[in-house]
């Protein structure tokens, strides 16, 4: 009864006696790195979204710390899947406007300060006064990034953050996330569709299936497995193909997206 | 770039090429023909004949459209003195079109004040843009000038009521444009306000304002220029002074090229109010 996160029974209806997702629960433990993976609709974002506050459950809660999340929060920190600049704002400015919410007291200096700490922990120091429209898609998702981490939130969302990034770009970024995680601490929930970069950056895997019509009738979406992640938590993107524990783990998830995640 | 350069040369010498014809042109239309005036052909009597029935043969070319050269005199008189003030019926083009301006700009900030905050509400609130719709779909099309007889009846001030009829033809477009670039605000802008838990203040000023703003200039560059087109006809309305009343007062005095220097100066102003505000318009765009 005492994990950092708990969501119980939730459920998302948009079509009557349809639900997108039902039962849905689950629970994550401070420090911990979750991951959910499942395909295209199955309701990650929905679900993310009720985290976040953004979005209301049909049924059931999520408490965090044992306080029932009924709305968005400064606690809860999100990485948008688009980026979600404001593009009227240098990269600095929309870390300061975080950073200014989160610490309404702060003077200049201190903004500062920290803003220019976050630009330089995603490597953008030298991009700190450009505006969005003129980053790359990578150094964009890098501010969105920064612009979570500089508010300390105590949890992480992560909607798809590497989505849109080339393989090249992706993998440096995964590194930078892995490394501040690491540092801080920090408890994050992630949604991915990349199964290496779920077995690379999370501790605990959610396999979510897709609501689907059956000869018994309409079975909606679940977390349908959840596995553990085997391999030791030090491990990098360079040497996870030759760990031992590697292959099997990754064909367990990859048979259950290939086979039973739409499984009729 | 080279190619850019040569094009903007060809459309200039171009422009400068239409307007010499068409400045040709106006000067062979209006040039004195050599024998007409005289009147060939008529006798004395049919010539005082047509002087009874107010065609005088004579008056007709001294007094028919001006050419260009009496129209360059002409301008040239006036901006060599535009501030002068003779009294009511002759005051310099500079006061008149101070007076015009003073107007629109009254009028037009007074829109914004009304238009702005009422289409951030409208555009924030789904129950307000339902409810205030029908008014607005029935006031939007209602012609400015037919406001007129209403206003000088209320007001009884005819500065006043000039004023009051570039407010309200101001007015819509802002409106709609604002309520339209509020409603049109990306969620996920909004999703960020609302994780940072950002006061409603905050979220309007830095982030729907700068969001909707250009939109809400559309509107305002759009109301500007129906401002400058209303403003004109409002004082021809009204009298006094400004430069619509300018222009009826020359029509009055059967001075064509004073009314000619007076569309001019109309069509100068109103760019300049446009390209002001397509400056202000790109230095509030954004690329997304
Ligand atoms: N406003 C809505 N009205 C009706 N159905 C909706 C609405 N929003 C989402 N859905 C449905 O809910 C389901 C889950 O959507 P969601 O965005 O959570 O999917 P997802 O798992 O994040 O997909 P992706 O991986 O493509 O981002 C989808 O099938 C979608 O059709
Ligand atoms: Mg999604």
């Amino acid at each position: 009864m005492s994990a950092f996160l708990r969501v119980e029974r939730l459920a998302k209806t948009y079509q009557p006696h349809k639900p997108v997702f039902q039962d849905v629960s689950f629970a994550i433990q401070r420090g911990e790195f979750v991951c959910i993976i499942g395909h295209s609709g199955c309701g990650k974002t929905t679900v993310l979204n009720i985290l976040a506050g953004l979005d209301v459950a049909t049924e059931g809660y999520v408490f965090m710390e044992n306080r029932e999340v009924a709305g968005p929060s400064l606690d809860r920190g999100v990485v948008f899947q688009g980026h979600a600049l404001m593009p009227w704002f240098t990269v600095g400015q929309n870390i300061a406007f975080a950073v200014r919410s989160r610490w309404p007291d702060w003077d200049r200096a201190r903004v500062h300060a920290q803003v220019e700490h976050f630009v330089a922990l995603v490597g953008l120091g030298a991009a700190i006064d450009r505006k969005p429209s003129e980053l790359s898609g990578g150094m964009k998702q890098r501010v969105g990034i920064a612009r979570a981490f500089a508010i300390q939130p105590r949890l992480l969302l992560l909607d798809e953050p590497f989505g849109a990034l080339d393989a090249l770009t992706r993998g440096t970024i995964q590194d930078e996330l892995m490394g501040i995680v690491r540092e801080t601490t920090q408890t994050v929930f992630m949604i991915t569709h990349d199964v290496d970069e779920a077995i690379l950056l999370a501790d605990r895997i959610l396999l979510m299936s897709n609501g689907n019509e059956t000869r018994a009738g309409y079975r909606p979406g679940r977390i349908a497995e959840v596995v553990d992640n085997p391999l030791p938590r030090e491990r990098t993107r360079a040497t996870l193909h030759h760990l031992e524990a590697y292959y099997p783990f990754r064909n367990q998830i990859v048979d259950f997206l290939v086979s039973r995640a739409k499984a009729v | 770039m080279g190619l850019m350069r040569g094009l903007a040369l060809r459309a200039a010498v171009l422009s400068v090429l239409l307007f010499a014809v068409f400045v040709g042109a106006w000067q062979v239309a209006t040039a004195p023909v050599a024998g007409v005036a005289s009147g060939p052909g008529l006798s004395p009597e049919q010539i005082e004949y047509a002087r009874m029935m107010g065609k005088d043969p004579g008056a007709q070319k001294s007094g028919g459209f001006p050419t260009p050269g009496q129209v360059a005199a002409t301008i040239v008189g006036h901006l060599s003195d535009p501030f002068y003030d003779k009294g009511p019926n002759d005051k310099g083009i500079g006061i008149q079109l101070g007076h015009s301006l003073g107007r629109v700009a009254l009028g037009f900030s007074l829109a914004c004040l009304v238009a702005i905050p009422l289409g951030f509400l409208i555009g924030m609130s789904p129950l307000m843009r339902r409810s205030l719709d029908p008014f607005i779909q029935v006031l939007k099309p209602i012609s400015p000038l037919a406001w007129m007889p209403l206003a000088l009846y209320t007001i009884k001030d005819s500065s006043a009521s000039g004023i009051f009829v570039i407010f309200i033809c101001s007015v819509w477009p802002m409106l709609v444009n604002t309520a339209f670039g509020v409603a049109s605000v990306k969620r996920e802008w909004l999703n960020v306000a609302l994780t940072l838990e950002v006061s409603s203040m905050r979220k309007a000023f830095l982030v729907i304002l700068p969001a909707a703003a250009p939109t809400i200039l559309t509107g305002m560059r759009i109301s500007m220029g129906i401002a400058w087109l209303v403003i004109v006809a409002a004082e021809m309305l009204v009298g006094g002074t400004g430069i619509g009343y300018f222009v009826w007062n020359e029509w009055n005095n059967l001075s064509l090229t004073n009314v000619i220097f007076a569309v001019l100066v109309i069509g100068v102003v109103g760019m300049l109010l446009d390209l002001a505000f397509g400056w202000l318009q790109r230095a509030v765009t954004y690329v997304d």
